[in-house]
């Protein structure tokens, strides 16, 4: 009897019955704190991932979507954030349906271009540690604050095989802010960014349509014309767009564009300009 | 990147009841930026028959200037129209001739024999003919016809649902494709005659 006393006595207590020896031992602050990898076990795993992750090589295993058009830009009314919403994995276009735009919190935008899996770690782990710094310190956290926290988050893996360009965008105590940053350290302030495949013929677009002094309806559909015509262009991007605009309030989302349907409404529209221009004549 | 990508662009073959269909997209890129909408991959042997050719848009310009001329030499000495089968096989022989240095086109053939017997092939760059008796694809959207067709092909469809299996089939592959699409054009032949239609399609 006593010995049967004895042994359900002695595992109903804490810890006896832990048999891998971690009970208690657990600190969450500790353990979340610091999101950790495990690196290749190769002699040395910065020359092994370069090979494995450069499309060029002929070693090239790691493969992952790719392909993109983003822009924001800055004008008087605040900022517009216009992206398109495929993904591809070689000439395969894996979905149509990408949300490139991450919503951070309600006053920060983050945009997706390089590695979608990448991307949408990276700038989740930023939205984390926005809101402990929110927690800890009473106050929203600086768009320029948080970009840098992004860019020192990924830095340390630089050369490790890490795609990601980004743009963080928002309104904080300073106004509207717009930072590029990259996965190879790159964070630059700026008023005009467009990144991805795409970006060359969105460029295009936006310089040739782009003034301070846009109305706030002007400047959302030169957006969405930017990313439709580099959508149209160019094969990796494509899709629907979809619009926010960046005010004092915070972020406003405005809609999602299918590129299909706006090819057929531009070339309308184009058809009615030259018929009226022909009519002046 | 494949020389064979270079370009992009698919063209996909189906037999029908008594009638053969065969179908392109209208792209030419380099590589991942979009040239042309408008570029033809599809070229008529004879009445009966045509020759569809993705690949390298150097060699598909060669290759239908080619193909004309031996045509008009057959035509000219037999003073008769080229069987489908005969194209097919000028075809190969013109692409083993290169055997070591290949031009870069994976051609198609579809058309009606002079007793209106349906025939459809498919080429590899160097000329392996593959005969088939329900569809053959070709192009940068090659996997992704296979998956449509093995899935909306059937035998024995008349000229009209030929057209909608075949523009289904093209439509939806290469709306999974970077490299293909910006409009498509389908030709359907008939013993009476050739229905050519263009498609309305995603330009993105």
């Amino acid at each position: 009897m006593n010995s049967l006393v004895q042994k359900y006595s002695k595992s109903s207590t804490a810890h006896d019955d832990d048999v891998l020896g971690v009970h208690g031992k657990w600190d969450a602050s500790l353990d979340l704190a610091f999101p950790t990898f495990d690196i290749p076990g190769a002699q040395n795993p910065l020359s092994f991932l370069r090979n494995v992750t450069d499309e060029a090589s002929s070693d090239y295993k790691i493969k992952i979507q790719h392909g993109t058009t983003t822009l924001a830009f800055k004008f008087q009314g605040g900022i517009i954030v216009a992206v398109d919403s495929r993904a591809t994995m070689g000439n395969y276009i894996g979905s149509q349906t990408v949300k490139k735009v991450i919503e951070i919190n309600p006053y920060l935008l983050g945009t997706m271009a390089g590695g979608a899996a990448d991307c949408s770690y990276w700038e989740r782990e930023l939205g984390r540690r926005c809101r402990l710094y929110e927690l800890t310190n009473k106050e929203r956290i600086s768009v320029a604050a948080a970009s840098k926290l992004l860019a020192n988050l990924v830095l340390p893996y630089k050369g490790m095989g890490l795609s990601m360009g980004t743009m963080v965008t928002g309104w904080d105590k300073s106004g509207p802010n717009l930072y590029y940053v990259d996965s190879d350290g790159s964070r630059i302030k700026g008023d005009l960014f467009s990144v991805g495949s795409g970006s060359t013929f969105a460029y295009g677009v936006l310089d040739s349509g782009y003034r301070n002094d846009l109305t706030v309806e002007e400047a959302l559909e030169l957006g969405k014309r930017s990313i439709f015509h580099a959508a149209h262009r160019d094969a990796m991007s494509g899709g629907s767009v979809n619009l926010y605009h960046i005010h004092e309030e915070g972020w406003t989302y405005h809609g999602n564009h299918d590129v299909a349907a706006l090819f057929w409404e531009y070339q309308d529209l184009k058809a009615e300009e030259r018929a009226a221009a022909v009519g002046k004549q | 990147m494949s020389i064979m990508e270079y370009n992009g662009g698919s063209v996909v073959a189906m037999v029908g009841k008594g009638c053969v269909a065969i179908a392109s997209d209208k792209r030419l890129g380099q590589q991942f930026m979009t040239v042309s909408t408008n570029f033809q991959k599809i070229f008529p042997a004879s009445e009966k028959t045509y020759i569809g050719l993705p690949g390298l848009a150097t060699d598909v310009l060669t290759l239908s200037e080619r193909f004309r001329f031996n045509i008009n030499m057959y035509k000219m000495e037999e003073e008769r129209d080229i069987e489908p089968k005969t194209v097919a096989h000028m075809i190969s022989s013109t692409l083993y001739q290169r055997r070591f240095g290949p031009y870069f086109v994976e051609p198609v053939v579809a058309g009606l024999s002079k007793d209106n017997t349906p025939f459809i092939c498919a080429m590899d760059l160097i000329g392996c003919i593959n005969f088939a008796k329900d569809f053959v694809v070709s192009g940068t959207a090659s996997q992704n016809l296979y998956g449509m067709c093995e899935s909306l092909w059937e035998p024995d469809l008349e000229p009209e649902d030929l057209f909608e299996t075949i523009s289904q089939a093209l439509l939806n592959a290469q709306d999974r494709d970077a490299l293909s699409g910006w409009g498509a054009v389908v030709h359907i032949i008939t013993p009476d005659k050739v229905i050519t239609r263009s498609l309305k399609s995603r330009q993105d």
